[in-house]
Formats: structure tokens, sequence, C-alpha cells
């Protein structure tokens, strides 16, 4: 379409075939292609949410193995040639810990004399996949004693921590908080806006106010008090169910304007009066007028909205009034890195703080996309 | 009108006092009404089968808005709209219940002005166009396609295009998928609202004669809304001029051009272009703007711009009064008034 290359006749009159008959799907998705960003946001989500779902299996640790041996170890050196210049597969030399006689830092230095292979589906420590099968394969790992020799890809924490496992376990609650506070304000929010655009009048300006008063309230402050509200002895689920509800409290105002708005948008269009006129019923309006062409901005709306659920989660935990260990979550995880020291000698503890901005960026760039793509037909 | 034309003259259409005044909210929390647009204020007029009844009038002067009411897309504020169904006989659209609409609406059709977002961009062809086939259960499967088919070739377009959807359709093609629509269950009224106005002025003749044609085959009776009198001109056999939400004047349409009686006519009869060079003149400016619906002048709502206002048209509000046969006009002065039509506009001296 682009280039102008000669194309035969026939083979142009094909190509607008295809796009004459292209249906919905398919010319939001030619709309989506090309928005690289998004693609490419999309590629990166789908490779997080699959670290997410297999954390425990792609992680070469566990979060609970504390360790004295690695206490803020940096991350380790992955070679390939040795010190001789012999070339191996993917190894690490093995790693020993002195003390600075003055200062008393741990420090760390590589043994060429040993070396360890990193080796794939190797054996580490033990875990329960999911909660359900016990197991010790992990994707990669040197297959020896936790304390002999690790490989840590982020370095490790305060404890000895390995980071990257402990960002990846991380991931499994921070990403997931995004998806259940979303699902439910999706779901307050199709409820409430849709009998505020269904209904109108009196109902519909009450609803107004109420969501002008609750938007009007500075969110940290208000979830800071609810969440100071939680019960300190509640177990970690409880905690992150009762976190995610809090956070859907005001996120379904903005999802109920959203769908308030396309239903009166969507009340005004000509092709509905003439579905009207023509005799379809109330129903058929809905189902095979109304909601297709106002389920792609759904979703483009709930892709925006994730990355706010995260960074909520995110930042409360890091204030200490989320999330608390041991739940392992970004920004508990943040909680925890926060003080100069860790920025000057052990800037690896920050791995998590990318984790969140690129992920929170990732889904603007997607939620973007989608939002381009909600209307192929636009003019 | 009077009640005895109609034993003479059958109708298929007579509205009657028709109003709809729309209201304007204004609160917090608890809203009240604080005023009303009237956006059809009294207006009576009748169509008879198989002729084509034009109304003009400038943009928002409530055109849209009676040819819904017709539909009954919105309910009147008062009003009655009788229609001579072939089935259920004369009824009063107006006061119908949901079942018996229903029943109606498959004999009366609407054409709507913007192509674009009269057409679920969603559905493909065979969907939109079988679309009041099939929720009427009148045809399914292949005998709705059957039906399809042949709509669409008679409104111009390739059967084939039936797979399609209107993203892949120009301006014009759109509203001939629009038009095989509204034919689709064939309707006795069809309401045109502006079927012309968004389409270039290439198309515009095109889908005239279109309108035309499917006039003379399917025997069908129309409302044709348009802003531009040039438009209506060739195709209607009676023209309404409307201003904010009033009649002004309804006739025959070469009385109407030719011996207009309400200054207002005048004023947008002279803006018609004139093919003939030696005929042209300038057209009569109106002063000031059209008048807000909401908050209509005292009097004659048109006083504020007519040159010919005096103190009677200020305080007094004109009725609709028929002059002569079947000329009916909305003004103090219809009887004394000279005014120019489209032929005698260059004779008379320029406007005083
Ligand atoms: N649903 C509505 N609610 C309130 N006011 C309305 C509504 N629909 C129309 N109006 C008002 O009624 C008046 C007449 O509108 P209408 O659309 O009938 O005019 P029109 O002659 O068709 O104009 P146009 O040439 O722009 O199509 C306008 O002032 C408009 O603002
Ligand atoms: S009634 Fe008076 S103001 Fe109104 S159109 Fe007639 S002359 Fe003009
Ligand atoms: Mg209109």
């Amino acid at each position: 379409m682009t280039n102008q290359p000669k194309i035969p006749v026939d083979e142009e009159a094909k190509i607008e075939e295809k796009i004459a008959v292209a249906t919905p799907a398919t010319m939001m998705w030619w709309k989506f292609r090309k928005h690289k960003a998004a693609v490419i946001s999309t590629v990166f989500l789908v490779f997080m949410y699959l670290l997410a779902i297999f954390c425990e299996f792609v992680s070469p640790s566990v979060p609970d193995a504390t360790s004295a041996r690695y206490m803020s170890a940096p991350p380790s050196t992955i070679r390939l040639v040795d010190v001789e210049g012999k070339w191996h597969a993917p190894f690490v030399y093995l790693t020993e810990m002195s003390r600075d006689p003055v200062t008393r830092r741990a420090i760390y230095t590589e043994n060429t004399e040993v070396r360890y292979p990193i080796k794939l589906f190797s054996t580490g420590p033990a875990y329960k996949f999911w909660g359900l099968w016990e197991t010790d394969i992990h994707l990669f790992g040197l297959g020896v004693a936790d304390e002999e020799q690790r490989v840590m890809l982020l370095g490790a924490d305060r404890v000895g921590r390995d980071m990257l496992t402990m960002t990846v376990y991380g991931a499994r609650i921070s990403l997931s908080i995004g998806l259940i506070g979303v699902a439910l304000s999706l779901g307050m929010g199709i409820v409430i806006g849709g009998i505020s655009g269904f209904y109108g009048g009196a109902i519909d300006n009450f609803i107004q106010r109420v969501i002008e008063f609750i938007r009007s309230i500075p969110h940290i402050p208000l979830w800071m008090a609810l969440s100071a509200a939680l019960p300190l002895e509640w177990p970690v689920l409880k905690v992150y169910f009762a976190i995610s509800m809090i956070l859907s409290l005001t996120g379904w105002t903005s999802m109920a304007r959203t769908v308030r708005g396309r239903f009166l948008a969507m009340r005004e269009e000509d092709f509905i009066l003439s579905a009207r006129l023509t005799g379809s019923s109330e129903g058929r309006i809905i189902l095979v007028h109304m909601v297709p062409s106002f389920l792609s901005y759904i979703i483009a709306i709930l892709t925006l909205a994730v990355p706010y659920m995260i960074l909520s989660e995110t930042s409360l935990s890091f204030i200490g009034l989320g999330l608390r260990a041991p739940a392992v979550s970004w920004g508990v995880l943040l909680a925890e890195a926060q003080n100069v020291r860790s920025i000057a000698l052990t800037p690896w503890v920050f791995w998590p703080a990318v984790a969140v901005i690129s992920t929170v960026l990732a889904f603007n760039f997607l939620g973007d996309g989608l939002r381009d793509a909600a209307d192929p037909y636009a003019r | 009108m009077r009640p005895e034309n109609s034993v003479a003259a059958p109708y298929l259409l007579e509205i009657k006092n028709l109003k709809k005044h729309f209201p304007i909210e204004k609160g917090f929390i608890i809203s009240r009404v604080i005023g009303h647009v009237k956006a059809v204020d009294d207006v009576s007029f009748f169509i008879r089968p198989g002729e084509t009844l034009g109304l003009v009038g400038e943009s928002g002067c409530g055109k849209t808005t009676t040819g819904r009411l017709i539909m009954r897309a919105y309910d009147s504020t008062s009003g009655e709209i009788w229609f001579d169904d072939c089935r259920m006989g004369r009824v009063n659209v107006a006061g119908l219940e949901k079942k018996q609409l229903r029943q109606i609406r498959m004999n009366m059709q609407l054409i709507f002005q913007d192509p674009y977002s009269s057409l679920n961009p969603r559905m493909t062809l065979l969907q939109i166009v079988g679309e009041p086939l099939l929720v009427n259960g009148v045809a399914r499967g292949s005998e709705l396609q059957d039906r399809v088919a042949e709509l669409l070739r008679v409104v111009g377009l390739r059967p084939e295009y039936m797979v399609r959807y209107p993203h892949a359709f120009s301006g014009g093609q759109r509203q001939r998928i629009g038009v095989a629509r509204a034919l689709a269950l064939h309707p006795q009224l069809v309401v045109c609202d502006e079927p012309v106005s968004a389409l270039d002025v290439s198309v515009q003749a095109q889908t005239l004669n279109l309108l035309q044609d499917l006039q003379k085959d399917f025997n069908l009776t129309y409302l044709f809304i348009s802003h531009d009198l040039s438009v209506v001109e060739h195709i209607s056999d009676r023209v309404v001029v409307m201003y904010v939400g009033k009649l002004v004047e309804h006739a025959r349409t070469e009385e109407l051009f030719y011996n207009p009686k309400h200054p207002y006519t005048e004023a947008l009869l002279s803006a018609v272009p004139k093919p003939d060079p030696r005929l042209r003149t300038a057209p009569i400016v109106l002063q000031g703007d059209v008048a807000d619906p909401a908050h209509p002048p005292s009097g004659c709502y048109f006083h504020p711009r007519c040159r010919f206002c005096i103190e009677r048209c200020k305080m007094e509000a004109p009725q609709l009064r028929e002059i002569a046969p079947e000329h009916y006009v909305s003004c103090h002065r219809a009887d004394e008034l000279t005014l120019a039509g489209v032929t005698k506009l260059a004779a008379t001296a320029p406007a005083p």
C-alpha cells in the first residue's frame, strides 16, 4: 500500500476485495499492527506474564532462600572464555567472600580454579509448583547445593536472596493485582456507568456527583487510611484481596465515566435509531449494535487502567501500607531497598523498579495502540 | 387544515398541530426544567399518496425533528399524526402502542442525512439491508440473501457486494445502501432527511434521479427534507417552508416558486441559483441570525429579520391561513404584499 511498485490490475482488485470484506477484527488488527510500540509492548507483556505464571520454575532459587554467604552479592558474571582463553558453554567461577578488614563489608572475588557450567532444567532448591507438585527442577541453574555456588543474574539483596527470583516472584503478585483490581473496577464501572447512561435523569445526575466527589478525594491519603485499617494479623492472601478492593474503590469511577459516555454517544448514532425504526428489539440493539463497538473501547480503557493499578499497589506497598513481607511484590521489594546505601553500593536491588517502569510503559503503549485500533472506521 | 378536506382528498399522511418542545434541564443532583426548545411548534401539513412533499428551512428550524416525530423516533409534545396504513387503515401514529407502532413502521421508513453514521460499520451489506427483513420475520437464510441481492440491484449496486462492509464504499454508494435498507419492507412513506446534502455535487443528481425512479417503480410517497430550495424544486409536488419550528408557507411547488406569499420564502428563493444570467439578482441578505428556538422573538418569529415588519408583527403571532386554494401562509401582510418569485425577481426594482 505504501510503496508504489507496479501492481497488476487483477492483483490490485484482489487487494481491494480483501479490504472490502475485512471483518471488524481484521480491520482492528491491521490498525493495531501499524502501532509498532504497541506490538513490541504486547510481546514484552506476554513475556512478563509468562514469567509471572511460571515464576517458580523460571527462577533459579526460591524466595525464602536467605543466605549469609551471598549478602548483597553483585550479579554473577557469566563467562564463555576461561582465564586460559579456552571456550566453554556458559559458566560461572566459584565466588568467594571475604571481609574488608576496615569496613567489615563483604568483598566477593572469583576463584578461577573452579568452574560451574550453567545447566538447563537443572536441579535446585525444592519448591511446590503452583502450590501443587513438589519438584526441584528449575529452568536453569548450576545443579549444585545452594551454599556451594549460585548463579545470580541480578545479584542478591541484603539477606542474600537472589534478586532475579525475587523480581520474578514479585511479578506474580504485582501483575495479577493489576488485573484483579481492574476486573473489580470494570464490574462496578459497567454496572454503575450503565445504569447512569441507561436511565439518565436524576439517577444519572446523582451518580455523576458521587463520582466527582470520589475523584476529588486525593487517592494516596484515602488508600492510606483504608489500608491502615487492615488488621496486621491478616494472612498475606487476605491482605492481597483487600488491597485490590481498596484500589478498585477509586478505579471504578473512570471506568463508569467511560461506559456512560460511550453509552450516551452510541444512543445518538443514526444506525442505532435506524435499527430501532426497522423494528429491532432493545435486546438486539444492545447485543448486536452496541456491544461490539463498545467492547473494543472497554478493552482499551481496561489496558490503560492496569498500569495505574500496578503503580498504586507499588506505591502503597512501598510506603508500607500495602502488602508486607513475607509477601513478595515489586512494591515490597522496593520498600526493602529504600535507603541511600543501596543506591550507592548495591544498585541491583532496584531491578524491581525497572520491572515496574517497563511494565507500566508497555501497558500504556499497548493501551494506546488498542485505543487507536478500537475504532478502525474513524474518518 | 380543514377536516372536510380529508374526505375529498385522501391523505396518506396528515399532520395536525404537531408540537415538540425539548425540555432544557439544569440543576445539581435534582434537575429542573428551566425552559423549552420549541423545535417543532404547531406544524400542520398533509401528503397525498404517491406525491413528494418538500420540507425546507434553515439549519436548526426543526426539519429533522419533524421527520422523526412522524416516525415516532421521538414522542410528540402534542398534535396528531394521521397515517393511512395499508393494513390498519387511518391511524394516529402519535397515540399508538408499541406493538402497533412496529406494524406501522414497516410502512414508513427513514433515509438519513449522514451516510456514514447511518450504517453500522461492523456489519456487512447483507446484515444491514437484511436487518428489517430479518427482525420482522419476513425472510431468512437463502431467501434473505436473494431479497438483499434484489434490493442492491434495484439501487444500482452489484449483488456480490453483499459480503462487503460499508467502509468499502463511497458516500454516494453508502447512501444507496441506506435507500436499499429503507425499501426492504416496501414502505408506503419514506422520510428522506436531507439524503443528498452530505454528498458531492456530482453524486447528488444521480442520487436524486435514483430516488425519483424508485418512487415510480415502488409507488412511494416522499417527505423530502432539504435546506436547499433548488434541490426540492425538481422533485416536489408541494413545498412546506419552516422557520424556527413554525410552518410559514405551504403551497404547490410552482405556486410557491412563482408566487411566494411569505417574506421568508422570498428571501430563500432569491438565493436559488438561476441559469439565465439576465435573471440573476443580488440575493436578499437577511439581517441578523436565525432566532433561537429556546427564546423565540415575540409576535411573528421572523419579524427581527423581516423588511416588511410593522408594529402588529411584533405583538401578534400570525396564524396559518389559506389565502388561495391549497396555498397556506402565516403572515399578517400576505394579502397586501407583492413578493418576488423566481421569475419575477429580476423584473421588480431592487428592494427598498
Ligand atoms: N434531542 C434534542 N434535545 C434537545 N434539543 C434538540 C434535540 N434535537 C433537536 N433539538 C433542537 O431542536 C432544534 C431543531 O433541530 P433539528 O435537528 O430538527 O433541526 P434541522 O432543521 O434538522 O437542522 P439541520 O439542518 O441542522 O439538520 C434545534 O435547535 C436543536 O438544537
Ligand atoms: S408577519 Fe410581519 S414580520 Fe412576519 S413575515 Fe409577515 S410581515 Fe414579516
Ligand atoms: Mg436535520
